[in-house]
């Protein structure tokens, strides 16, 4: 009774939270620049892409270097399925694209469903090979694939367009479909993670020799995590196509997945809070740092700015968290409004208790 | 196909596969005592080319001063790299060493793009190497010869080193067992700085070669071959030199003959390697002259 009650009351309190956030999001809509505008929408999207990466990588234990290649498996597949067949006629130059391909134009969310079905399909194929290995070879070849994806996309001119990449994509993409998804992909992936399938993942995560001993098929789950991570990985990479319109085969190299990785170390692998904090803290930081790319004027001493250096931070930043701080902002933990009152009591005890 | 273009092309693959083969070395030997696929190794080989580079430009020292006194420099790099990233995560998950490494690797990279620029640099070929020969109808660069042959060399010496010396026998046996090793007296973090020396003179010697092959370098060159002789240290036998070269010499030898006989498919060079490497760890995860299971 008590327990029904107290899920009642969480449940309310999400719903609240949610509703802020959109009223938030709505004020944003009325009265922020496009730059603004430009880095919600970016935080957006690394949440789901952070969020799905830390399935497999945090939650499940498997150690893997793919998003790069899914992104650009929905990337493509959203793009090609958007743009009208005049479109692809004028864009494929020095071969014409082939058939299905050439007529087929869908509303932007079914290419969205679409990019989702369609990298989850590739995902589940890839994963029949990669998942016969563990450790640091499942880096390297799921590194692997992300490099044989990008160089297919490169050298399948009748489907991709090769080199020249996709053009004047319309920008659906919207702090609304980046947000909207973003709940959808922490909602989602949340419950996955509390449900039996994914204690069964953790349990593959902490020791995988035991969760079979105990009935649980390792092989499968992990490919449920992949798979999964693979749909939303795919959902991103078609709103990523339709926030940039400009898709081409060197957007998606192993700087993508790089990013996501630091994103996912930092917040702490296996925490989906910690994603999501992380994902907004380094994309927001990650603009604020370009400080250090422009010149600056100390009044006595001017410092000429030095393009490239975030990278160079972002780089030392993982170096040190992996040295100093392994656990990231947040280990393991989760965010919960039980937790919370339980901090919130605290708190009050320690500091209150006179009044 | 004709029988010169043929010994033109074995030529061109036994080169490219000695370039594999030796930044491979490093991979293997480094894998072998730590179980680290050190990532950056194919960025430790870029910035050998650069030592060099700027050896010969700004200092004006002769090739053959600056080729060496950049072996040298590359290998003082390793062992810093060792000894600031890698020492401190030893005894953490390896996951997380992997994640260091490829922080590492990011880091070198774009501290390269910041402070050598991201334009490609014409490297030097000195005319020792440039020079075009003709036998028969065979025609080849000097350079093609001289890379199997001083690689071999290198090969040889580092053979030396770890099968009669101390310090190799010392790398073996922390490759068996890194804690017993350690209680026998063997100083580890030292013979595992020595490994990174070595393996990173290695790397440097096989990019100074690649640059002079490709006449241009920049900071991102390492990543490509980095990744490739990962493959065929993989392909070899991971932990085992000599399978490192063979797996080398493979790779070489199937990318240049897939662009000699198929152009067609030219455009899906790059993807042999994890192609071989997908196929390899399917069927033979230990490798052609592995003994070791991987994990």
């Amino acid at each position: 009774m008590a327990l029904d009650e107290n899920r009642r009351r969480n449940q309310i309190f999400s719903i609240v939270a949610v509703a802020c956030l959109f009223l938030f999001l709505w004020s944003m809509h009325l009265f922020a620049d496009d730059y603004q505008i430009r880095i919600l929408n970016n935080i957006g999207l690394f949440i789901i892409l952070a969020v799905s990466y830390n399935l497999i990588n945090g939650v499940t234990g498997q150690f893997s270097l793919e998003p790069n290649a899914f992104i650009a498996i929905g990337a493509y597949t959203s793009a090609l399925l958007t743009l009208t067949p005049a479109e692809k006629e004028m864009a494929f130059i020095i071969e014409p694209i082939i058939w299905p391909l050439s007529v087929i134009s869908v509303p932007f969310v079914v290419s969205l469903v679409a990019a989702g079905i369609v990298t989850a399909f590739f995902g589940f194929l890839m994963g029949f090979p990669v998942f016969r290995v563990r450790g640091d070879y499942l880096a390297i070849v799921t590194l692997g694939f992300g490099e044989v994806v990008r160089v297919i996309a490169n050298n399948t001119q009748t489907i991709t367009n090769g080199p020249l990449g996709l053009k004047g994509l319309a920008s659906y993409t919207n702090i609304w479909w980046t947000w909207g998804l973003a709940i959808f992909t922490v909602f989602f992936i949340s419950r996955l993670v509390r449900s039996s399938f994914g204690m069964a993942m953790k349990a593959v995560k902490y020791d995988e020799a035991a969760a079979e001993a105990v009935g649980i098929n390792a092989f499968w789950h992990k490919m449920l995590a992949f798979t999964t991570s693979a749909f939303f990985e795919g959902i991103g990479g078609g709103l990523l196509a339709h926030l940039i319109t400009t898709i081409s085969p060197t957007l998606f190299t192993f700087f993508l997945t790089f990013n996501l990785l630091i994103m996912i170390v930092a917040g702490g692998l296996g925490s989906i809070t910690g994603s999501v904090i992380a994902a907004v803290i380094i994309t927001w930081g990650g603009e604020a740092l370009r400080i250090v790319e422009e010149p600056m004027d100390l009044g006595f001493v001017e410092i000429p700015g030095i393009p490239g250096m975030r990278m160079v931070l972002f780089s030392f930043i993982l170096i040190l968290v992996m040295i100093f701080a392994r656990q990231g902002l947040m280990g393991t933990r989760e965010f919960s409004w039980n937790g919370l009152q339980n901090r919130l009591l605290a708190w009050k005890g320690r500091y209150l208790k006179a009044g | 196909m004709e029988f010169s273009l043929f010994a033109q092309q074995l030529i061109n693959g036994l080169s490219l596969g000695s370039l594999y083969g030796l930044i491979a070395i490093g991979y293997t030997m480094v894998y072998g005592i730590l179980r680290l696929i050190n990532f950056a190794h194919g960025d430790v080989m870029m910035m050998g080319c650069f030592f060099a580079f700027y050896g010969i430009m700004i200092f004006s020292l002769p090739w053959w001063a600056s080729f060496p006194i950049a072996i040298v420099l590359t290998a003082l790099l390793g062992i810093l790299i060792d000894r600031g990233a890698y020492r401190p995560v030893r005894n953490a998950p390896r996951i997380s060493a992997l994640i260091t490494a490829i922080g590492v690797s990011f880091f070198l990279e774009n501290l390269g793009l910041v402070i050598f620029g991201g334009r490609p640099k014409g490297f030097p070929r000195p005319d020792i190497f440039a020079g075009i020969y003709t036998i028969g109808d065979v025609r080849f660069l000097g350079l093609s010869v001289w890379v199997p042959l001083i690689t071999l060399a290198l090969l040889l010496f580092i053979l030396f080193l770890v099968y009669r010396t101390r310090a190799g026998r010392a790398m073996r046996c922390i490759s068996y067992d890194m804690e017993t090793t350690r209680l026998m007296g063997v100083d580890v973090n030292r013979i595992v700085a020595i490994t990174f020396a070595v393996g990173s003179a290695a790397a440097a010697a096989g990019g100074i070669m690649w640059a002079m092959k490709y006449p241009q370098i920049n900071p991102l060159m390492g990543v490509i071959p980095g990744l490739k002789a990962f493959v065929a240290a993989v392909l070899g036998g991971i932990g085992n030199v000599v399978g490192a070269m063979l797996g080398g010499l493979i790779l070489g030898l199937a990318e240049i003959l897939l662009v000699a006989f198929r152009p067609d498919l030219s455009g899906y060079r790059d993807a042999i390697a994890f192609g071989i490497l997908i196929l390899i760890l399917l069927f033979r995860p230990t490798g052609l002259m592995g003994e070791k299971l991987p994990e």
